[in-house]
């Protein structure tokens, strides 16, 4: 007799057949889109985002042949202003930041033995609204009205409407929309990451990649806020005419640069360190030994991940900041350089420790280690104040930093899909092919920006579409461009390679005898993720544990039936990943793609000042998401608990700090509170440059103290009823719940208009002088979150009438008092700030 | 017996220590105490020189609140290192244990809060070398 369940073949077999008709895609011409496993959707992604580069490549060959020749007239001058523009912006939102998004959300629940990540249809959102913003973004060109001024955007000159053109519409909301997505995909990878390792898998059991990537998608949470703060208020600019970084009513361009940098720099780390993540599991399979030090490892990307936010101002080196001002941001500039130190190290380590296999994605790794290094190098001299007034804006930047992109960010994605492309489709690429790109990759790089290091010193500046000949630059600029090209052949023989491959054979299963979870992936792969969720006991499974793979295959960890005919996975405590929830996910729908074109709609039609159709955008965006919450979240599971094997049964209902909803709420609101401290931060700014701020005058005064502190009070009574909702149902007290819900929806509505009533009783002029605008724009947020902040309400209130929320399965009302607690911070700020530091200061 | 007491004390103290609960919050204790840290000498500087047009005028805040932040750092990274060596099963610490994920996080601690060390000197030296806006 047999002693496990699972020795039974003809049980396996019908619990594969239930697992595969449980996560067989949807079908059809149409249908088929409608898909939102990560499996599937990372794919679409990551071509989308390399398609992306490829485009973005194509518009640097361009530029490098007018450069080639001193006095060229291949392109007109502002079409070498669209084209620069377009190179940098695409690469950064279109391409880095994509891109490890998408590698991220196919690698990591295989790498945490996951059926897919806790939000499947956050992710087909967040792929949808990418697709829809890049290709309204990239598509600019064509019409020759592809933004111009820099991927920075310097204002003033971008935001005077009659010195820049549409393009700089389209680059802020645009781009705008596409921060959205990847916020959404910063919330799908923390929750990921936090909630869904297998059981076992603690902390110190986690695969560096899984580190790297809970490490980069916070740091997105703190970076890409900044920017959007910045994005509305350059846009209010533009289409309102209020006046932010107009210095002649009291703006100030310099905010516009905060803001941007406050993003920009972390944004390189936010592009390296997933590349350097994909070493950190290339380089022990190929050692054949576990990586050394890696809690230093955990350091390097931590520490990395906050100095990064103290560089900003090294890209304003020559704005006449004070000159202490700038030595503190030279030494967190030099300080970052240490965990930077760090990582490199210990992968060199590792390599001298290990008996090495020179694979192709070996070679890839060690080459852009080289490139790379010469890049921090050049980084280290430029964070040096007095280096940097000679060097700033010159060709030496230009060689930096492509140097860092390019060895940090470019070709470890290149070794990662070259050791990665088996795990997705089941068969290698060339290995000839492959290595013979690499050294056209290798030798072009350096060819194209080594020389660039001397025509920057002899002073050749960024961002020129010419140079005369006199200047004695030319060969320079010809052994660049050959460089380039030589590049991108090497480029081209990648995309052969992959372009080949659906003719070749299936790999054998785990090809590179790698030891973490992601190569359990079979060749012929089925979409149910995992065969069975294993238990974990070391950070290298197939290389450690006994008989793994066929136990997993063989069903013989957790969660290995889906009896109810439900998508499932495990999610596990944050330590030490127990298992505390089995949580139904999302099946394909085509809600999250018609919410990504409804919403992009709302950023299309305010580009071209459609505002009324704007404002149906917004209308239908709101009807989408409601819809999408009330059908999909929340769901009342039809038993308390569910069996997962070896006599474990877990809940298959959370609230509270331990459900994923409630973290995904949090994260969300981390980043929202972070949008909003770059406005509060823009008041104060003001404050600081000007001498009479708030200034004196009609249409200037201030919004007064009363209505500010009336619009606060009602915001916490109804921020009181939220929490007071909460607790009576906990208590049963149901029918108190929702009359605490309703009319706290109404005191938010109150709160609205006593938040308007200041400026408007007033008479604040906004487009008069920067104070009215500033504080226009915090109380509009502030009021805005209160709308959201009422919907909320009157949506619990009748998910509670409905049936759908209990004493017992609160979920919706623990998740929107998180939003309240947070929106009664920001009103506190908002309304002192506009109410009560006039009389302070 | 004069000597025992105070090794009994510190032995209390040090068990005390190792029991404190370690989470991915107290990871990020050190570089947060930088973050803060570098905000305030930031502010400082920008606030004083934008609208006094002085130098800063408060050196004592900015030496009282770089000590501060070295003295939560040194803090953090001395109980991070009690736990660190919290004894279990023998070298190189990286089994799926209780006291093995502790010692991870206490380890990383120790290492981020040399960092944070690191860094906050860095960014306190040049307002010790530096004494004007210009």
């Amino acid at each position: 007799m047999s002693l496990h369940a699972q020795d039974d073949i003809e049980l396996r077999r019908a619990q594969e057949d239930r697992l595969r008709a449980v996560w067989a895609p949807p079908t059809g011409w149409f249908g088929r889109w409608t898909d939102v496993n990560n499996n599937v959707v990372g794919v679409w992604y990551t071509l989308t985002a390399f398609t992306f580069m490829l485009f973005a490549g194509v518009l640097a060959l361009i530029m490098r042949a007018q450069l080639s020749a001193p006095g060229n007239d291949l392109v007109t001058p502002s079409t070498f202003n669209q084209l620069f523009t377009l190179h940098g912006s695409m690469m950064m939102f279109l391409f880095a930041v994509p891109m490890f998004e998408a590698v991220a959300v196919i690698l990591l629940p295989q790498l945490l033995g996951a059926r897919d990540l806790p939000f499947p249809r956050l992710s087909a959102f967040g792929y949808w609204s990418f697709l829809i913003g890049g290709v309204f973004v990239a598509g600019s060109i064509f019409f020759d009205v592809a933004p111009d001024g820099g991927w920075f955007m310097y204002p003033p000159f971008t935001t005077r409407t009659d010195l820049s053109g549409l393009g700089a519409d389209i680059w802020m909301l645009g781009l705008s929309f596409i921060e959205v997505s990847s916020v959404a995909a910063a919330v799908e990878l923390i929750v990921g990451v936090l909630k869904t390792r297998p059981p076992g898998m603690r902390l110190n059991l986690m695969p560096l990649y899984a580190w790297y990537i809970l490490v980069v998608a916070v740091m997105i949470l703190f970076a890409f806020p900044p920017l959007i703060a910045g994005d509305i208020l350059f846009e209010l600019e533009r289409l309102m005419g209020w006046p932010f970084f107009d210095a002649a009513r009291g703006g100030d361009a310099i905010l516009w640069q905060h803001l941007f940098w406050i993003f920009g720099h972390p944004e390189v780390y936010i592009v390296f360190l997933p590349s350097i993540a994909l070493f950190a599991m290339i380089v022990p399979t190929f050692a054949r030994r576990p990586l050394l030090g890696y809690p230093w490892i955990v350091l390097a990307a931590v520490g990395t991940a906050f100095l990064s936010f103290g560089l900003w101002v090294h890209h304003m080196f020559t704005t006449g900041l004070p000159k202490i001002s700038l030595a503190f941001f030279s030494a967190a500039s030099e300080a970052v350089a240490i965990p930077t130190g760090i990582q490199i190290f210990a992968f060199i380590a590792t390599l001298w420790a290990g008996r090495v296999v020179w694979s192709t994605p070996m070679l890839y790794a060690t080459g852009s280690i080289a490139i790379f290094v010469i890049g921090g190098l050049t980084g280290v001299m430029v964070a040096v104040a007095p280096f940097d007034w000679q060097a700033h804006d010159t060709y030496f930047i230009v060689a930096h930093l492509h140097y860092v992109l390019i060895g940090g960010t470019l070709i470890p994605l290149f070794g990662g899909l070259y050791y990665y492309w088996p795990l997705i489709t089941g068969k290698k690429l060339s290995d000839r092919i492959g290595r013979t790109a690499f050294w056209f990759l290798f030798a072009g790089a350096n060819i194209t920006f080594f020389p660039m290091h001397f025509s920057g010193l002899m002073g050749m500046p960024r961002r020129v579409f010419t140079y005369p000949a006199e200047l004695g630059i030319g060969g320079l600029n010809m052994v660049s461009t050959i460089g380039s090209f030589i590049f991108a052949f090497g480029v081209l023989l990648v995309c052969l390679d992959l372009a080949r491959s659906p003719w070749r054979q299936k790999s054998e299963r785990n090809p590179w005898q790698a030891g973490t979870l992601e190569w359990l992936a079979h060749p012929d792969d089925e979409d149910w993720g995992i065969r069975s969720v294993p238990l974990i006991e070391s950070r290298y499974p197939i290389w450690d544990q006994k008989n793994f793979v066929s136990k997993v295959d063989e069903g013989r960890y957790f969660l290995p039936d889906a009896e109810e005919g439900r998508r499932e996975t495990i999610i596990t405590s944050v330590l030490d990943a127990r298992p505390i929830q089995v949580i139904r996910l999302g099946t394909p729908s085509a809600v999250p793609m018609v919410t990504a074109g409804v919403l992009g709609s709302v950023f299309i039609l305010t580009t071209y000042h459609l505002y009324w159709l704007a404002a149906a955008g917004v209308a239908g965006t709101l009807a989408c998401v409601l819809y999408w919450l009330w059908t999909g979240t929340g769901e009342i599971p039809e038993k308390e608990r569910k069996a997962i094997g070896h006599g474990l049964s877990v809940p298959l209902y959370c609230s509270g700090a331990s459900s994923s909803g409630w973290w995904a709420m949090f994260i969300t609101m981390m980043a929202d509170a972070t949008a909003f401290s770059g406005l509060v931060f823009g008041y104060y700014f003001f404050w600081t440059r000007a001498d009479d701020f708030p200034p004196s005058g009609v249409g200037m005064e201030g919004p007064g103290a009363f209505w500010p502190m009336a619009a606060l009070a009602l915001t916490l009574a109804s921020w009181a009823m939220t929490v007071a909702a909460r607790e009576v149902n906990a208590r049963g007290a149901e029918g108190a719940a929702r009359a605490l819900l309703g009319v706290g929806g109404l005191v938010s509505l109150a709160a609205i208009a006593a938040g308007v009533a200041g400026p408007v009783a007033t008479g604040l002029q906004p487009s008069l002088h920067v104070y009215p605008a500033i504080v226009y724009t915090l109380v509009i947020w502030t009021v805005t979150h209160n709308a959201v902040g009422a919907i909320m309400q009157f949506y619990t209130m009748a998910r509670s009438i409905a049936g759908r929320m209990t004493p017992r399965y609160d979920a919706d009302v623990r998740n929107i008092t998180v939003y309240h607690h947070f929106m009664a911070v920001t009103a506190i700020v908002t309304y002192a700030t506009i109410g009560l530091f006039p009389g302070v200061s | 017996m004069k000597n025992e007491t105070p090794n009994e004390g510190r032995g209390g103290l040090r068990q005390r220590v190792r029991g404190l609960r370690v989470t991915l919050w107290t990871l990020i204790v050190p570089p947060t105490v930088w973050a803060g840290h570098f905000l305030f000498c930031y502010l400082w500087v920008a606030v004083s020189c934008a609208k006094m047009g002085a130098f800063p005028r408060f050196p004592t805040a900015f030496v009282i609140g770089t000590a501060v932040a070295l003295a939560i750092i040194v803090a953090s990274g001395w109980i991070a290192w009690i736990q660190s060596g919290t004894p279990g099963d023998p070298p190189p610490h990286d089994d799926g244990t209780d006291i093995d994920r502790l010692r991870f996080l206490a380890h990383a601690t120790v290492l981020l809060a040399a960092l944070s060390f690191v860094a906050v000197v860095f960014t306190a030296a040049p307002a010790l070398m530096l004494t004007d806006c210009r």
